[in-house]
């Protein structure tokens, strides 16, 4: 619909909109999290929600205990590698849409945690992740940030046509596979189909000689 | 109470026991106990046990890992040398087997002092690991010695309830010991530097070859 019509119409008293942004703008205001908290990034998402920061004004109140009532998971800390199949169950079980937001540096990469043999380097090596907040606890004004980066995400998916999201797609799965406990690793040490490398790290590089400097990016 | 009368109210106390005192070289002095195997839980008991000790609370278990060590020096030995005697060097090496420690950081509520540091040793890091479990004594023991079983895989006997605790049940190695060797996932190092740089090219290097598996 022309926008300078609809702007002509409001002034009108008459108020047109479409099938897909109404159904969009209330299901962007209404986005439940799981009550779901990994380590010290769950402390900035608890005071995210209250009173000072007050999530509930994007409609972001309740955050729920159960998975197969929430829309949102907030993957708030490190995920050992002991617990990252419970994380994907817990998005298995989500139903669809449902949306990721990683949060911190341990959520997004492994963080400060990432050379170590328990940490998993990243969520989004297992289940796709929406907006990703750096930050060694984000504050709770990245939080918000990454929520209305959300919002707009969803305001913006069509309902029909080929760029409409998963959830609308038959072809396109909902769940992901859990990794199992293996005896080093877990296995597998990630899902091919959703994480790729995005730099030009595969390409090899000679070891860097001469100062100390060269060796560090 | 100092380590040195503890060390010879133990030895009057148990007989055979034999404890030795460990040094700590740096400023803070903290010298500990190293108790011998055989007797190390009869004196862990007693510690707890005598009136004037009364060491009623572990805080603290911890591991250490150390490496299997040779030393190399230099002998004169007399040899036939194309059938005279010859002084000729001879550089012998002497190896000494490495072992796992667990540290115990005791005090005492009742008699506010501590805390006393006691050390016990394996045999060896490999086939031979196994300690007396302090459980029994200090019930505070228990999930820090699973944890020093899990990182460093000492076998403390006459634990009640010996199973990892941090990695999951699967996993096959001691984590925490020095000569553990990490899973190889260095494909995604945006910034690396130093020996995580070395790993990074490592990994690279490994998967460009033909034998290689794939990123």
């Amino acid at each position: 619909m022309d926008q300078q019509l609809k702007i002509e119409l409001s002034q009108q008293g008459i108020f047109a909109t479409t099938m897909e942004e109404l159904y969009n703008w209330g299901r962007k205001n209404s986005v439940w999290p799981l009550t779901f908290g990994l380590a010290c990034c769950a402390i900035e998402m608890i005071a995210t929600t209250m009173a000072r920061y007050d999530l509930a004004r994007f409609g972001a109140e309740v955050f729920r205990p159960s998975p197969r009532q929430a829309d949102l998971m907030i993957v708030a800390g490190t995920v050992t590698k002991k617990m990252a199949p419970q994380v994907v169950r817990l998005y298995n079980q989500m139903p669809e849409p449902k949306y990721v937001i990683a949060m911190g540096a341990c959520a997004i990469s492994g963080g400060p945690f990432k050379q170590g043999y328990s940490v998993l380097k990243g969520i989004d090596r297992y289940i796709p992740v929406d907006v990703h907040i750096p930050g060694c606890p984000p504050r709770p004004e990245a939080l918000i940030d990454a929520f209305i980066t959300l919002q707009k995400k969803i305001d913006a998916q069509a309902l029909t046509g080929e760029a409409r999201p998963r959830h609308l797609r038959d072809d396109t799965p909902s769940e992901f596979p859990v990794p199992t406990y293996g005896a080093h690793d877990l296995q597998p040490a990630k899902n091919p189909t959703l994480w790729h490398i995005t730099t030009n790290a595969t390409s090899p590089k000679p070891l860097p000689t001469g100062t100390d400097e060269s060796g560090r990016d | 109470m100092n380590l040195e009368e503890i060390k010879s109210t133990l030895e009057a106390a148990i007989p055979g026991c034999s404890p030795q005192i460990v040094t700590n070289g740096s400023p803070s002095g903290q010298h500990s106990l190293l108790l011998d195997r055989e007797h190390a839980f009869v004196a862990a008991m007693f510690l707890r046990d005598d009136p004037t000790l009364c060491l009623d609370y572990c805080s603290n278990v911890t591991g250490l890992d150390w490496l299997d060590t040779e030393t190399s020096e230099k002998v004169k030995v007399t040899q036939l040398v194309d059938g005279v005697e010859k002084e000729v060097d001879e550089v012998r090496k002497t190896r000494t087997p490495g072992y796992l420690e667990a540290v115990y950081h005791l005090y005492s509520m009742q008699k506010k002092h501590g805390p006393l540091v006691v050390r016990l040793r394996t045999e060896n890091r490999t086939d031979s690991v196994h300690l007396p479990s302090f459980t029994p004594i200090w019930r505070s023991a228990e999930f820090q010695e699973r944890e020093v079983f899990d990182l460093f895989g000492i076998i403390f006997d006459g634990h009640p309830d010996l199973r990892r605790i941090l990695m999951w049940d699967e996993f096959e190695d001691h984590p925490m010991r020095k000569d553990y060797v990490e899973p190889d996932d260095y494909e995604y190092e945006p910034t690396p530097h130093d020996a995580v740089l070395k790993k990074a090219l490592e990994h690279r290097n490994r998967i460009s070859t033909p034998d290689g598996q794939g990123a």
